[in-house]
């Protein structure tokens, strides 16, 4: 890959938002849990779960935070890196884009101030609508972005005029698209999976220490029960997203499979490395008849292969193929965890199971890679084009940038988001090491609406600051 | 009044009060150093600590707003300032943690104070270059950015960025004397008659600069002679604020200084008018079709800017007054 430019913006573009996905997919579902803890909490009255929901409220605070932080910056690389794209289809991303900004203000501003300095202040009730109203304004927000993501995935509800500006001229085509209703509930259960697993190897982590196994068990076994449901289902949304991108990115979808060949009926391959230079796969596993079945639904579909497309118009293979691939293993691994998980929690057997505590502990990063790599194959599937068949990377890219500016600009946020990052992950690796707070000490919990990153907890500074006040 | 006026005040507004509320936080950044110890630190931190990454998102709105109702120019000013643009969000990220992070570490503080303080310098100064790359003119043709990656680096531009330096410490200073007791007001009056000097000697520095080259914002003044009433307001601010340095009322400084910004404010967006991007891109020729603004306006407009409005005003209001000690923090 040579270092020009356009290929440098695109790491720049790929490395700055897998770091902001990783914040947001940690924290709609923990904006879920949060609320169900509340709920239950509010319902049966149980000390348990205002001790859990502390508990994470102080971890959701600093993910929070961080995702914030993290996604100025993508409010803004649309218009330094990607200039022509803005120029020419900011009439519909702007807008979209936009509502995605106010919604993550507004909630910021309204609710989480309540969430973070209510507790004491506000009624139960009250606060359990604040958390609801974050809950679902983390949700919005994953709305307006993958409305925008689909449009640019399947352009809708649009025409362009002669000097090549795109017009929106139907919102509602563009907001309620069929790619927008299957990949919006795809995406925020990736996060709701995601969290669970957060969740559930705490837990696992606790018991296997011995420390805080009441809240262990009580995260473990309720993380694992939700996943038993969510993960079948999130599985079903993934094949019909998988049939939107058959029917409208067919290029993609050949990618995908790993397909180089049209084939009538279509094998599916399992597991290869697919050779671009060759144009084969090498060390192909393939099972007959299965890929037109999953393509189609029968025995005898035709299905497309990459060498049906031009070359200039066909998306690199290895990544999609690759990634596509790790995201199911990872699913179909917290499948299996889940159910075993939930199979052995109808007995005390769960509790004893040191082997399964050990690989529910050891998942805590399963969601996170399928969500990230299930976006690789989407966003690397979609090339070479930014918005597909309308608009290609290489003319979406601002036109006069050199390669020793995108360099620059590439190592000033390699750096500070080393920095940050590294230290964040740090303090919540800290707070989950602690555990949730004894009851006694709930007295001191104090901290500012505007400001989730300073969340007091077990840390030198904090006890030092504490002491030079005195 | 049209959706496009309807928005272009929204920006202005967002913009405005961006510059207003990031700026006093910015500017205590840029006092930091200065600051005589630990306990000076940290109560010029405290008299922050409620309001600074509220202050910040008016960034964000703005941005949002730029994008969503004028993309044209969202495209070309951010592509043409890259770096600028790169170096304030790399700053603002930096010292938005490290203002976080200085409490949870004892060992490393100096770490996250050198970033506070070279996050609000570095913030500072490329905002202060991109407005004087602006007033100064950016090579536009068609709608298309045609300069250098370093087009936007002149003299003027520095001259600018030193000279916001100077005003965000002004306003900081004055933030320290409103809302703290004690060392910090103490060292916000000891600052003040300098800074004020110092930015007295920049305004007329700039004028005579833009003067010499001949800059054609100048000719809107001939044109426009109204727009005068703005450097008027702004000597009666400074009057206002010697007043308030000489009778050490607390309560006057700050606003003085604001009145200053709105003043400087006032005189180049009225200078820019018609155009958003001078003598390129009027406020027409950005705006994003009627649909993409009606879009906007059912959701953004009418429910989530206002309602942001008065959430700041509630924050401002809820932490009027001086802040109490420095038990409110940690």
């Amino acid at each position: 890959m040579d270092m020009t430019p356009l290929n440098l913006s695109r790491i720049q573009f790929a490395f700055t938002i897998t770091f902001h996905i990783i914040f947001p997919a940690f924290t709609i579902g923990l904006a879920a849990w949060l609320c169900f803890l509340e709920g239950c909490s509010l319902v049966t009255g149980r000390s348990i779960y205002r001790r859990l929901s502390d508990f994470w409220l102080k971890i959701f605070a600093v993910a929070f935070g961080l995702g914030v932080v993290s996604g100025i910056v993508m409010a803004f690389q649309f218009g330094t890196n990607w200039s022509e794209l803005s120029r020419r289809t900011g009439p519909i991303q702007g807008p979209l884009l936009g509502y995605e900004s106010f919604t993550a203000f507004a909630l910021e501003a309204a609710f989480f101030g309540v969430l973070m300095f209510g507790r004491n202040r506000v009624p139960p009730v009250v606060y359990f609508l604040a958390c609801l109203m974050v809950a679902v304004g983390t949700c919005l927000s994953a709305f307006w972005i993958m409305v925008n993501n689909s449009w640019m995935q399947v352009p809708t509800g649009f025409a362009q005029t002669p000097d090549g500006i795109i017009v929106p001229t139907d919102w509602s085509a563009i907001t309620l698209s069929r790619v927008v209703l299957v990949r919006f509930p795809h995406m925020v259960l990736a996060a709701f999976v995601t969290s669970a697993f957060c969740i559930a190897a705490t837990g696992a982590w606790y018991m296997l220490r011995g420390h805080a196994v009441q809240e262990g068990r009580a995260m473990l076994t309720m993380a694992l029960r939700l996943a038993a449901i969510l993960v079948p289902i999130q599985i079903g949304f993934g094949h019909l997203v998988g049939d939107y991108v058959h029917d409208l990115q067919p290029a993609k979808f050949a990618a995908i499979e790993g397909r180089w060949e049209d084939e009538q009926p279509a094998s599916e391959v399992l597991i290869a490395w697919p050779d671009e230079a060759a144009q084969a796969n090498r060390f192909a596993v393939a099972i007959p008849y299965l890929g037109s079945v999953i393509g189609s639904m029968s025995l005898t579909a035709k299905e497309v292969g990459l060498k049906s497309f031009p070359p200039n118009d066909r998306p690199p293979v290895l990544i999609p193929f690759l990634a596509f691939r790790v995201m199911v293993g990872c699913g179909l691994v917290m499948l299996g965890l889940a159910w075993v998980g939930s199979w052995l929690s109808l007995s005390e057997r769960l509790y004893g199971a040191r082997l399964f505590l050990w690989s529910t502990f050891l998942s805590f990063p399963l969601g996170f890679v399928a969500t990230i790599t299930g976006w690789f194959a989407a966003e690397v599937g979609r090339q070479p084009w930014t918005v597909y068949g309308q608009i290609r990377t290489a003319d979406a890219v601002t036109p006069f940038l050199t390669t020793p500016q995108v360099a620059t600009s590439l190592a000033i946020f390699a750096s500070v988001y080393a920095l940050i990052f590294s230290f964040g992950v740090l303090y919540i690796y800290r707070m989950l090491r602690a555990g949730p707070i004894p009851a006694r000490d709930h007295g001191r919990q104090t901290t500012n609406p505007k400001r989730p990153l300073s969340v007091p907890g077990g840390s030198p500074g904090v006890d030092a600051a504490a002491e030079f006040g005195r | 009044m049209t959706l496009v006026n309807l928005w272009a005040g929204a920006l202005a507004l967002a913009l405005l009060l961006y510059v207003l509320l990031d700026g006093f936080d910015l500017g205590v950044g840029i006092l930091f150093p200065f600051a005589p110890g630990e306990r000076a630190r940290r109560h010029m931190l405290s008299a922050i600590s409620p309001v600074w990454d509220g202050n910040e998102t008016w960034l964000v709105v703005a941005g949002a707003t730029l994008f969503g109702a004028f993309p044209l120019v969202y495209a070309t000013l951010l592509s043409a300032l890259y770096l600028p643009v790169i170096v304030l969000l790399a700053g603002l990220i930096l010292r938005g943690v490290a203002f976080e992070f200085r409490y949870k570490t004892v060992q490393f503080r100096w770490l996250w104070d050198g970033g506070f303080v070279v996050g609000s310098y570095a913030a500072t100064l490329v905002q202060g270059a991109a407005v004087g790359a602006l007033v100064q003119g950016l090579a536009v043709e068609n709608g298309r950015y045609v300069g250098g990656a370093f087009a936007w680096l002149s003299p003027f531009a520095l001259l600018c960025g030193a000279g916001l330096c100077i005003g965000y410490a002004l306003i900081g200073a004055c933030w320290l004397i409103g809302k703290t007791d004690n060392d910090a007001r103490a060292f916000g009056y000891g600052v003040l008659p300098g800074l004020l000097g110092a930015l007295l000697i920049f305004l007329l520095a700039a004028f005579v600069y833009a003067a010499a080259i001949d800059l054609p914002l100048l000719g809107r003044w001939i044109e426009r002679p109204y727009l005068l009433v703005f450097p008027l307001l702004g000597i009666i601010a400074v009057g206002g604020l010697i007043l308030g340095l000489r009778t050490r009322n607390d309560r006057l400084s700050f606003p003085m200084a604001a009145l200053i910004f709105l003043a400087a404010y006032g005189t180049l967006a009225a200078s820019f008018l018609p155009y958003m991007v001078p003598f390129s891109i009027t406020i027409d020729e950005a705006a994003a079709p009627e649909s993409s603004l009606r879009f906007l306006f059912w959701g953004a407009g009418l429910f989530v800017f206002p309602l942001t409005l008065a959430y700041t005003a509630a924050v401002y209001f809820i932490f009027r007054g001086k802040v109490v000690g420095e038990a409110d923090y940690h």
